[in-house]
C-alpha cells in the first residue's frame, strides 16, 4: 500500500502528544511500519505545534510535505489553515471549532480570520468541523478533546473500533480509560 | 522486543544495553530525552551536571575508572565541552566512552545552526551518525566497541529529526560488560607536553586505522539501485530518509553511518558506478569536501542549501521533480509564536524592566521569550552565561552612562551552568553591574530538569542545594536582594535602588515555574465590565489569558492561574476574583 499521512496540529499544550501516541500504538499493532515526528522544546510554550504520523509497508521520511497529507486533524481553526498547504488533493481536514487567539491577535497587531474554514471550503477542501470541546466535556473531561478528534478520524479508517479502544487502554492511565472511550465514541458518532 | 521509540529513547536503550554504567549530562533540546530515559534504569548511575564541560569530564572519569560511560548535550553544549574533548582524543579511554551530541538544523530551539561534524574532524574523534531510531540503538551499542577497540571516545551525532522522530526499534539482549581494571598510566593519562607529544602520533595512526575500518564497516553501505537513474547519491543521517522517500530503489546510494573518518576507497568504488555523484547532507559540506579532497567531482551545496532543515521536498526540488498539488489560501494567517505561559513569574519582572526602559542583556532559557511583543524587553541573547559577562563589559565600556540603566537577566539553571564565572569577574573587577537571577527553581525551557540550585537530583530525590544568596555573598557581592516577581511595586522599587548603587549587586527574582506540579493554580480572575474602561493597559502585559473583546478586557478562565499580576496594572480595579 501507499504510505498514508496524517498531521495533528494545534497549540502547544492542547494534548497532541496523546493523540499521536494513540495513533502510533494502534498502527504498530496493526502491523504497519510507522514513523511519528514532532518537535519538542520552544514551540511547546503556546506556539504552533505539529506532529506527523506516517504509516505503510515501508516508511522512510518522518515528515510530511506540501500536498502529501491524507488527513489534517486540527485542535484549533487557525492551525488547520496554517498547514492546509500540506493537504493532498482530496485530503480531509478534521477540525475542532475552537478559536485560540495568538499573541499578535491578542495585542491587536493582527486579525483572526473568522471565516477561515469557509475560505478553505471555497478552495475545495473537505472540512469536517466539530465542537470537540463540547463533546469532550460531555464525556467527562475537557482534556479529552484529542480523543474526540481521533474518534472522528476513525470513521475514515478500516480498523475495528475495538482495536482503537484497545489502543486507548494502552495509552491512558486506568482511571481515565472510561472517559476517553466515551470521548472516542462521541467523536466517532459526531 | 519491538517498540516505537523516539531516537533519543533508542540511544538511551542502546547505551544501557551496551553496559553503560554512568551518564552525566546537561539538558539541551534536542538531546535532553536521552539522559531522561536513561535515568529510568535503576541499575545505572545518571546525573545532571551543572554544564557540558563538567558532564564530559565526569563521564571521562568514569571511563578512566574502567566503566562504560556517556555524556549527552546539544550542539552548542559541545562548544562548552570542547576543552576536554580535544585532549580526550589524545588520552583515549579505559572503559568505552560515548559523547552524544544533537544538532538542530532549522533551529527549532537553538541560537545557531552549527554543524557538530566539524568537531569530530577537528578533534580527530570518530563520529557515528544514525538516520532513524533503529540505527540510533544499534550505533549506540556499536560505539562502545569502536571506543574500546581503537582507544578513543566516540561521538554519536543526532539531529532534531532523528532525535525526536519515533520509528520501530527491535532491541537485543543486554551486554554483560566486564569493567576494566584501573591501572596508573602517566604516559597515557597525564597530558603534559612530554607525554602529549608522544600521544599525538598515536592519534594520527588511530585515524588511519579507523579509515580502514570505515572502508569495510557495515556502518557505511552501498545500496545499488535498479538502474533506472544513472546518477548516484552519497548521503547520511535524516537526509538518507528523504533521498529514499523520493527515489526509492531507482537510484544507487552510498549511505554513510560513520561520518568521521570517512572511507576513501569505498567512495571511489561507488563513484565509478555512476555517471554523476550528488551529495545530500544537511548544514555544511563535510562529505562533499571529503569527496573533492580525494579527487572525486560531486554536486552538493551548488544545489542544496547550507541553511535549514531538509525534507523530501528539498530533494525533489533540487532534482527539479514535478511539484505536488497544494492548496494556498489568499489570507494572511497570523503567526503563533511561542510565549511565556499565563502566570509565568518572568512576565512581571520583564514588565517592570520594559516600563523603565532599561537596557537588558539576556540569556538562554524561557525568558528569551521576554524579547517578544508586547514586552520587547531584551537587548541581547548570545549563549549560556553571556548575559552576566556581557553586562560587565558593557558597563566597563559605558561607565556611568550605562551602569544606572542596564541590567542582565539569567535563569537559575543557566546561572549554575556558566553565569557564576561571569559574576566572579564582576565582583573581582568591581563593575557597578546589577545582575538579576530569575530563580524559578527548575530548568524550564528544556522541559523541567533539576539543577544544583533546586535541591533535587535527576531521579527527583533530595540532593545537595546551592544557596544562590550564599554563593553570591562568598564571591564578594555585598548587595543581594530577593524579590517576588508577582509583586510589581516591590520589583520596581528594588531594581531602581540597586541599579544606582556604586557597587556590584544581585537581585534574585524568586518564584517557582507555574508549570511545576507542586504549584497549585488559584481561581481565575474575571473582568468587571462596569469597571473596565477599555484602556488596554493590561494588553501591554502580554498575558495569553487576557484578550480584548467588545471594547473590554476578557480573561480566558481555562488559561488564567490567578496570579493577580494584571490586577496591579489596572487603574480601575476591573480584575476581580470570581464570586466577589
Amino acid at each position: 500500500m501507499q504510505t498514508k499521512n496524517i498531521m495533528i496540529v494545534g497549540v502547544g499544550g492542547q494534548g497532541s502528544l496523546l493523540a499521536s501516541k494513540l495513533l502510533g500504538t494502534l498502527l504498530v499493532d496493526e502491523g504497519y511500519d510507522v514513523k511519528v515526528s514532532e518537535v519538542h522544546g520552544m514551540s511547546q510554550r503556546g506556539g504552533s505545534v505539529v506532529t506527523y504520523v506516517r504509516f505503510g509497508e515501508k516508511v522512510y521520511s518522518p515528515v510530511i510535505e506540501d500536498g502529501e497529507a491524507d488527513f489534517i486533524v486540527s485542535f484549533e481553526k487557525l492551525e488547520a489553515a496554517r498547514y492546509v498547504n500540506k493537504l493532498k488533493k482530496d485530503g480531509r481536514v478534521i477540525v475542532n471549532s475552537q478559536q485560540i487567539d495568538p499573541m499578535p491577535v491578542i495585542i491587536g497587531a493582527a486579525i483572526y480570520p473568522e471565516d477561515i474554514l469557509e475560505q478553505m471550503r471555497e478552495k475545495g477542501v473537505k472540512v469536517d468541523e466539530l465542537d470537540a470541546l463540547k463533546l469532550a466535556t460531555q464525556a467527562g473531561s475537557a482534556k479529552a478533546c484529542n480523543i474526540v478528534l481521533m474518534g472522528r478520524l476513525a470513521k475514515y479508517f478500516d480498523i475495528d473500533n475495538e482495536k482503537w479502544e484497545a489502543a486507548v487502554e494502552k495509552c491512558v492511565k486506568p482511571q481515565f480509560v472510561e472517559i476517553n472511550k466515551k470521548a472516542f465514541e462521541l467523536g466517532y458518532n459526531s | 522486543m519491538k517498540k516505537l521509540m523516539i531516537g533519543n529513547e533508542a540511544v538511551a536503550r542502546g547505551l544501557y544495553d551496551a553496559g553503560c554504567a554512568v551518564i552525566s549530562s546537561y539538558p539541551g533540546t534536542p538531546s535532553t530525552e536521552i539522559t531522561e530515559f536513561f535515568s529510568k534504569f535503576d541499575d545505572a548511575y545518571c546525573e545532571w551536571a551543572p554544564n557540558e564541560k563538567v558532564a564530559t569530564e565526569s563521564a571521562f572519569g568514569a571511563s578512566l575508572r574502567g566503566k562504560r560511560s556517556a555524556c549527552c548535550m546539544k550542539h552548542v553544549g559541545l562548544n562548552v565541552a570542547a576543552d576536554p574533548l580535544f585532549t580526550m582524543s589524545y588520552t583515549g579511554v579505559n572503559g568505552g566512552m560515548v559523547i552524544c551530541v544533537a544538532d538542530d538544523p532549522g533551529m527549532h530551539s537553538s541560537q545557531n545552526e552549527q554543524d557538530s561534524r566539524h568537531y569530530a574532524i577537528a578533534s580527530k574523534i570518530p563520529m557515528l551518525e544514525p538516520s532513524d531510531s533503529q540505527e540510533s540503538y544499534d550505533f549506540a551499542r556499536l560505539a562502545y566497541e569502536i571506543s574500546e577497540q581503537f582507544d578513543t571516545p566516540v561521538l554519536l551525532k543526532m539531529c532534531t529529526r532523528v532525535a525526536h522522530s519515533q520509528s520501530i526499534v527491535e532491541t537485543r539482549e543486554k551486554t554483560v560488560y566486564k569493567e576494566k581494571p584501573y591501572e596508573k598510566n602517566p604516559q597515557k593519562y597525564i597530558m603534559a607536553p612530554a607525554n602529549a607529544i608522544r600521544r599525538h602520533p598515536f592519534v594520527e595512526e588511530r585515524t588511519k586505522k579507523l579509515t580502514e575500518y570505515a572502508e569495510t564497516s557495515p556502518l557505511n553501505r552501498i545500496e545499488l539501485g535498479n538502474g533506472s537513474e544513472k546518477f548516484g547519491i552519497i548521503t547520511s543521517s535524516t537526509s538518507y530518509q528523504y533521498v529514499k522517500e523520493v527515489f526509492g530503489d531507482s537510484v544507487s546510494v552510498l549511505k554513510i553511518g560513520m561520518i568521521n573518518p570517512l572511507p576513501i576507497e569505498l567512495v571511489r568504488k561507488f563513484s565509478e558506478k555512476a555517471d554523476k555523484i550528488y551529495v545530500v547532507e544537511e548544514l555544511d559540506n563535510i562529505i562533499e569536501s571529503h569527496c573533492r579532497n580525494i579527487g572525486i567531482d560531486v554536486v552538493g551545496k551548488d544545489v542544496f542549501s547550507v541553511t535549514g532543515e531538509f525534507s523530501q521536498k528539498t530533494v525533489a526540488d533540487a532534482f527539479n521533480l514535478e511539484k505536488k498539488f497544494s492548496v494556498n489560501l489568499d489570507t494572511d494567517i497570523p503567526v503563533r509564536p511561542p510565549m511565556m505561559c499565563s502566570g509565568c513569574p518572568h512576565r512581571g519582572l520583564f514588565y517592570v524592566l520594559a516600563k523603565n526602559k532599561l537596557t537588558v542583556l539576556g540569556d538562554i532559557g524561557c525568558y528569551t521569550l521576554g524579547s517578544a511583543a508586547p514586552l520587547n524587553a531584551l537587548d541581547m541573547t548570545l549563549c549560556m552565561g553571556a548575559s552576566v559577562s556581557g553586562l560587565h563589559g558593557f558597563n566597563v565600556a559605558g561607565g556611568e552612562e550605562t551602569e544606572n540603566e542596564t541590567v542582565c537577566v539569567i535563569g537559575d539553571s543557566t546561572f549554575m551552568h556558566s553565569g557564576v564565572t561571569g559574576l566572579i569577574n564582576i565582583a573581582y573587577n568591581q563593575s557597578n553591574s546589577t545582575v538579576i537571577i530569575l530563580d524559578n527553581s527548575i530548568t524550564g525551557m528544556t522541559g523541567h530538569q533539576q539543577n544544583p540550585s533546586t535541591g533535587y537530583n535527576i531521579k527527583g530525590d533530595p540532593a545537595g542545594k546551592v544557596s544562590l544568596e550564599k554563593l553570591c555573598e562568598s564571591i564578594g557581592i555585598n548587595s543581594i536582594r530577593v524579590v517576588d516577581p508577582y509583586n510589581l511595586e516591590e520589583c520596581e522599587r528594588v531594581i531602581k535602588e540597586e541599579i544606582v548603587k556604586p557597587e556590584p549587586s544581585v537581585i534574585i527574582s524568586r518564584r517557582p515555574c507555574v508549570l511545576l506540579k507542586y504549584v497549585k493554580p488559584k481561581k481565575p480572575l474575571v473582568v468587571n465590565k462596569e469597571k473596565c474602561r477599555g484602556c488596554k493597559r493590561c494588553m501591554k502585559f502580554g498575558c495569553p489569558a487576557i484578550s480584548f473583546r467588545d471594547n473590554h478586557a476578557a480573561v480566558d478562565a481555562t488559561l488564567c492561574v490567578g496570579c493577580e499580576t494584571c490586577e496591579q496594572l489596572c487603574p480601575f480595579d476591573a480584575f476581580e476574583m470570581e464570586g466577589n
